[in-house]
């Protein structure tokens, strides 16, 4: 009985002791190498590919943003600006729920299935306003023309991209509010279209932050 | 081109990839793993263990050493939880509490990754990297070494002898997954994913104000969370968040992470037991269950049935742009039929069938390729059953690799597959015989179902992935989900080294005419239907209550 007992405690104590060492190698030496090299070569990325507009961080041209009005009062949704491209949908961000003293924002799907009908009712009402928003006179949206990405919610609630063909109906709208040629904003979008790596790898988008910054310098630029 | 052209061009460049490094880091892990060389580095850590690295094991000795590595990386992991309060570079957030602490505890140690918490907004710099990223490093070791410990049983012959554990977990952790992930990491940098100690820090936004981002060390982890088949994401998106996962290129690189040491360790086991040929029967009937889900995925996805979708007009919900469709269905087919459980798109909003795609992948006990280790042996106890099976049908004693199949042995590979699915089907019936645990559903109906049915097969299976609409940080499911993972990852691994030891004493018995040639496609194909009419007949009753419901319903 004695002897079992020492040979446990001796087995756990190697165990432990294996643990620390490897905690030491994995846990402390190789993330810190990483970070090391992470940063003296790649410091833009390794920091969040943060993008600059008049020497002012602007956000990160990996991270969707809302480009919404202020609220109002007595409005739950901010509405959105129509002066600017708009990303897809994010509803399946969250906010903060514990360590509250932070005010981060929760990345995050709505996790709705196909069937549920708070996600139809969702992509009904989106779709209704993808079309009238972007409907201006001599121009209008069919049902039938806004794309999937239109309607939902990604992944991270994060998506940084929209599709070629979102960004196509908006570009009426906004040539529109901004007071520029249809040529002009679909120049714009073209330029900021990316097709798949190599050909074949995901799919084309258009990085939405890029897209209105290269906006509002052509408005500036008047 | 379209999206379903681009689609199939990525699984084949991934296969073509996959194929490249096939035979090299399958002979460089058999080299790993046989030879009697210690690097200097492995010195000194044997120094600190205080072990003998040479001194060989039998099953029940390697098997104390699992366990004894496994108990402390629980209470470790867990108590670091539970101070992550007073530990310095942990952003000031408050120690988890008790229930969320012990499953997530069993969860990192099990290699599942389950995660009941948001990473960005619960796990400050000290628990990610030490404690949790640690443990995606050595359970993914575990798995490895358990794995070389059975195919040694195959190999050798009248003694008992398995190897050293605390040396093929050493060897795999400095050998194979440090230099791998620091590779993948820097690749990961290079192409966008953040690798900072900055914390909370404020951004600002393009309509002016700021928002408030968590930035960590998260290339290291992403990478070995991938290549160990781990998956617990940093932050609560896991790898659909750009910042874990900023390009089409690092989605395909990232699948490729999480296949490549599963495929490659049948190389590992042809080499190890000296014919090439057996480990290309295993890899052809991992390769054609793997091929036949994703198209199936492709498939389901692409079709987008179900209202949401046909009203949207594609299944782009819980999907990112820039993987699409295709990209998105390939990731959550490896991702559940190995033990990886990372997303970068979520099940829950898959298709009625794409989400049953998931599930039945993980019901299958993750054998294909599986996770790194446990997918080699979990198909090793299915070719001893479908061996068996061929034994009854022609009336002769089953062999496998010159080893008799008898009744001892037989009963162990019994044993090993009847663990996940009864976990899986008695937690799932107690939930949903039980008053509260429904509460925790996002869905109604056949997807609520699913939600609960795929938690307890993630959890057993030791996947980690979600149906995330549950909202599973309650008492009864972290308690519940913990256990099913603590059994579901260490009591197959018993009967695992159990077998292996019973090989291993056995003499050879000499190949003759009438043996069942396991190399040839016969025994693939009696394979792949072996596993698929076990796995259809457990869990059939169980999914066509929920995903396959939900599925002919729309």
């Amino acid at each position: 009985m004695n002897n079992s007992v020492t040979n446990t405690a001796r087995l756990l104590g190697a165990g432990l002791r294996a643990l620390l060492v490897l905690t030491l190698v994995t846990g402390v030496i190789y993330p810190l190498v990483l970070t090391g090299i992470a940063q003296g070569l790649f410091t833009g990325k390794a920091n969040g590919s943060e993008i600059k507009a008049d020497g002012r961080v602007v956000g990160s041209s990996l991270i969707g943003q809302a480009y919404n009005l202020p609220l109002k009062k007595g409005q739950e949704t901010p509405a959105p600006d129509l002066k600017w491209f708009q990303g897809r949908p994010q509803n399946g961000l969250g906010t903060n729920s514990v360590n509250t003293q932070y005010k981060l924002i929760l990345s995050g799907a709505t996790n709705r299935s196909g069937d549920n009908a708070d996600l139809i009712k969702w992509v009904k009402d989106a779709k209704a306003a993808v079309v009238k928003d972007n409907s201006v006179p001599g121009y209008t949206v069919r049902a039938s023309q806004v794309p999937a990405d239109a309607v939902t919610s990604s992944g991270s609630g994060l998506d940084p991209d929209i599709s070629p063909q979102y960004a196509e109906i908006q570009v009426h709208r906004v040539a529109e509010r901004n007071g520029l040629s249809v040529a002009q904003v679909n120049r714009l979008v073209q330029d900021h279209t990316e097709s798949r790596t190599l050909g074949f790898i995901g799919e084309p988008r258009v990085n939405v932050l890029e897209l209105n910054m290269a906006l509002k310098a052509l408005v500036a630029k008047g | 081109m379209g999206p379903v052209l681009a689609g199939v061009l990525q699984l084949l460049a991934l296969i073509g990839a996959l194929a490249v490094v096939h035979i090299p880091l399958g002979n460089y892990m058999a080299g790993v793993y046989s030879s009697d060389k210690h690097w200097r580095v492995e010195k000194w850590i044997y120094k600190g263990i205080g072990a003998d690295p040479d001194t060989e094991m039998r099953w029940p000795a390697y098997l104390r050493g699992v366990l004894a590595f496994s108990v402390v990386g629980v209470l470790f992991l867990y108590l670091l939880q539970r101070i992550q309060g007073v530990l310095p570079g942990s952003l000031g957030f408050s120690s988890i509490d008790p229930d969320q602490a012990f499953n997530t505890a069993v969860s990192f140690v099990t290699n599942t990754n389950w995660q009941s918490y948001y990473g960005e907004q619960t796990m400050g710099h000290v628990v990610q990297t030490a404690g949790l990223a640690v443990q995606n490093f050595v359970s993914a070791a575990v798995g490895i070494a358990v794995a070389v410990a059975l195919v040694r049983g195959f190999a050798r012959s009248r003694t008992g002898e398995l190897g050293n554990f605390w040396s093929d977990l050493v060897r795999g952790v400095i050998r194979i997954l440090v230099p791998m992930a620091a590779i993948a990491a820097v690749v990961l940098v290079a192409c966008g994913a953040i690798q900072n100690f900055s914390g909370i820090h404020e951004v600002g936004q393009f309509m002016g104000g700021s928002q408030q981002w968590n930035g960590g060390a998260v290339a290291s982890q992403e990478a070995i969370k991938e290549l160990g088949t781990n998956g617990g994401g940093y932050f609560n998106a896991n790898s659909a968040h750009p910042f874990e996962n900023p390009t089409p290129f690092t989605n395909l690189f990232e699948i490729f992470l999480i296949l490549v040491i599963p495929f490659s360790l049948t190389r590992t086991f042809g080499v190890m037991v000296g014919s090439a040929k057996q480990g290309y029967a295993i890899l052809a009937t991992m390769a054609t269950i793997w091929v036949g889900f994703v198209s199936l995925m492709m498939w389901t996805e692409f079709t987008h049935h179900g209202p949401a979708f046909e009203l949207a007009r594609g299944a782009m919900e819980g999907k990112e742009v820039r993987f699409g469709v295709g990209a998105s269905s390939i990731f959550a087919t490896s991702t559940t039929l190995t033990s990886t459980g990372a997303v970068d798109s979520f099940h829950s909003s898959f298709t009625g069938l794409g989400g049953g795609i998931t599930m039945l992948g993980m019901m299958l006990g993750e054998i294909a390729p599986g996770g790194t280790g446990s997918g080699l042996y979990g198909m090793l106890i299915m070719a001893v059953i479908a061996v068996f099976i061929a034994g009854l049908m022609v009336g002769r004693t089953p062999e496998y690799l010159g080893k008799k199949i008898g009744s001892r042995e037989i009963k162990l590979a019994a044993c090993y597959i009847l663990i996940t699915p009864a976990l899986v089907l008695v937690f799932t019936a107690f939930a949903m015989a039980l008053p509260t645990p429904a509460n925790s559903m996002t869905n109604s109906g056949a997807h609520g179902f699913s939600e609960i049915l795929y938690a307890y097969t993630s959890g057993a299976n030791n996947n980690g992935s979600a149906f995330a609409g549950l909202n599973a940080d309650t008492q009864w499911f972290n308690s519940t989900i913990g256990l099913a993972m603590l059994f579901g990852r260490f009591l197959p691994m018993v009967f695992v080294l159990a077998l292996a030891g019973s090989l291993g004493e056995q003499k050879p018995v000499p190949a003759t005419a009438g043996t069942l040639r396991t190399e040839k496609p016969l025994f693939t194909g009696l394979l792949v239907g072996a596993i698929l009419i076990i796995t259809g007949l457990t869990y059939f009753p169980a999914l066509a209550l929920g995903p396959l419901a939900e599925g002919l319903a729309s």
